[in-house]
């Protein structure tokens, strides 16, 4: 046996009928390891934010989890555009998505302020044309 | 806790085919042997095996019409979605009179209750702002559901019992005042749309005692109903006591209607209510009042245990609607406290793979190598209805990897 279980997802992009699934899987399977209901909820819902996100901006990418027994680790790794400046994107309500994307009830700039909201820790590797990796940890 | 469970399986039917396995939303039956299973501990009395069954194996438990002869005066307690069961029925009195006529000294409505609940609700989601959104819990399974698989939703459950517990604790007392006899020699008899509400009767979550001493099921009440709905000689008596909002409640979206409030939704049919109950705990929508949810498509009118079409019974109940006041009862600003959970409710994860998260965090890394080298087929011929839960049986010790044909199949292969 490993001391970690490690998951990992592909996002595709612009399938919004299809993003949420792996944050869905992970909480599915939290919940049958007695991982306490608040933790499931956090990873629930910073997971999920930042898939919405790989969906909207960076045409999809790859979701790596690893669960350990006191830590869940979400590391969401795009070739998206990048991020030009972190500092605005962080503030609740800036967001960058298109009109077409807002008239769907997404874009309303909580993303990332929600990512880092509901994880114990977050960190945001970006390079502008290359892509972002965002890593999120939830203590147990 | 072990629970009592109106939905069963008689074996002596069963095929052992796998069509209940793929349907059942809680992964609660497994074939063995042959023979259907069902995992007590994980069902919550949905009723959607009784559905598709094509052996008619599965079954849900009730009592039997002669419980009426246990008792000297019996009040029927008909669920509104009795009333959508006949044809042409523009007032309820025909039901109710025909109720009185087949042997029921008397009748109350779970609608009249049910208007109670909607105004206690309203002014509990006013007085508590902080709780939105309030989930409804008329329907057993949900609550159910919500226990075993939402444990971070609790909060939100509406801490009121179903409307028929109120209905019988009101008949009751009406009854005994009526008549003068002691509360065990008075039967408060439920007719009900599903077996959900049998189960939630015999032993309820949040209640430690039911008022409703049997219940009976719409379909077995309905051929006696019959031969009294052409004439009766009662047609003076006027038992109706609720209006819209109350009988309203038997279809999908009744109860929210009855809150008042345009801050709802209503999701209707097992599917879509665990897919409702997902999205909320991921907050993936934004701010509502009220989420109803009922089990059986189309609301109460389609619980198993109806005789009508649940969409043909809708147009029905809302054609009765139209005749209707708004609403006949009122609480005049108080709470009933019989309304209330007498217990709270708690997260009871039932589906957790080990006893500890050490021992789950081992078996859901067993279940990870195992679902690699499974086929992924979900067939159904080990009796698990997907290869997950096999692999998930498999690490409870209820399975065996040579379960899978195709794991089998290539085990002898090699021998060869």
């Amino acid at each position: 046996m490993y001391d970690a279980i490690k998951l990992t997802y592909n996002v595709s992009g612009d399938d919004f009928t299809r993003a949420g699934e792996a944050s869905s899987d992970v909480k599915g399977k939290l919940k049958k390891m007695n991982v306490p209901p608040d933790a499931v909820r956090k990873v629930a819902i910073s997971m999920y934010e930042g898939e919405i996100n790989m969906v909207i901006h960076a045409d999809g990418g790859q979701i790596t989890v690893e669960i350990t027994k006191d830590c869940i680790t979400m590391i969401l790794a795009d070739k998206g555009p990048g991020i030009k400046d972190i500092d605005q994107a962080m503030q609740a309500g800036f967001s960058t998505a298109p009109d077409n994307i807002r008239t769907l009830g997404f874009g309303a700039g909580m993303g990332l302020p929600n990512m880092k909201k509901y994880s114990d820790e977050m960190k945001i590797e970006t390079e502008i044309g290359v892509g972002t990796t965002v890593t999120m940890k939830v203590f147990i | 806790m072990d629970f009592y469970h109106s939905v069963h399986l008689d074996s002596s039917l069963c095929k052992g085919c796998i069509n209940c396995i793929k349907r059942c939303p809680t992964q609660a039956i497994r074939v063995h042997n042959g023979k259907a299973v069902i995992k007590n501990a994980f069902c919550i009395d949905c009723g959607e095996c009784i559905r598709i069954c094509p052996h008619h194996a599965k079954q849900a438990s009730y009592d039997s019409l002669d419980v009426m002869n246990d008792y000297e005066y019996k009040v029927a307690l008909p669920a509104p979605s009795l009333y959508a069961q006949f044809n042409n029925i523009d007032d309820a009195n025909i039901v109710l009179r025909a109720l009185v006529a087949m042997g029921f000294d008397d009748v109350y409505e779970v609608s009249g209750a049910a208007e109670l609940v909607s105004e206690m609700s309203r002014k509990y989601v006013e007085e508590h702002p902080e709780g939105k959104p309030f989930i409804s819990t008329a329907c057993p399974t949900v609550v159910r559901l919500v226990r075993a698989r939402f444990p971070n939703l609790i909060d939100h459950l509406l801490p009121f019992n179903a409307p028929v517990e109120l209905a019988a604790t009101l008949a009751r007392k009406r009854a005994m005042k009526k008549t003068g006899l002691p509360s065990e020699k008075i039967g408060v008899i439920f007719i009900s749309p599903c077996p959900a509400k049998v189960s939630a009767c015999k032993q309820g979550l949040g209640i430690k005692q039911s008022d409703v001493d049997a219940v009976v099921a719409i379909k077995e009440v309905y051929p006696k109903l019959l031969p009294h709905m052409t004439y009766n000689d009662d047609f003076e008596t006027d038992y109706v006591r609720s209006g819209r909002i109350g009988v309203g409640w038997g279809n999908s979206g009744g109860e929210a209607g009855g809150l008042l409030t345009d801050s709802y939704l209503a999701a209707d049919g097992i599917e879509n209510v665990i897919r409702v109950l997902e999205d909320l705990e991921d907050q993936k929508f934004g701010e509502l009042d009220f989420i109803e949810l009922n089990a059986c498509s189309g609301g109460c009118v389609g619980g198993v245990l109806n005789v009508e079409n649940p969409y043909v019974a809708q147009a029905k109940l809302k054609k009765l609607c139209k005749y209707l006041p708004v609403a006949r009862n009122h609480i005049n600003g108080e709470y009933l406290e019989r309304a209330f959970w007498d217990e709270p409710i708690e997260y009871t994860p039932v589906f957790k793979l080990g006893k500890t998260f050490a021992e789950s965090f081992d078996k859901m890394q067993t279940v990870e190598i195992l679902c690699a080298e499974l086929p992924g087929l979900d067939c159904g011929s080990c009796g698990a209805p997907t290869c997950k839960a096999l692999a998930e049986d498999i690490v409870r010790g209820e399975a065996s990897v040579n379960d899978c044909i195709f794991v089998l199949r290539e085990f002898f292969n090699n021998q060869q």
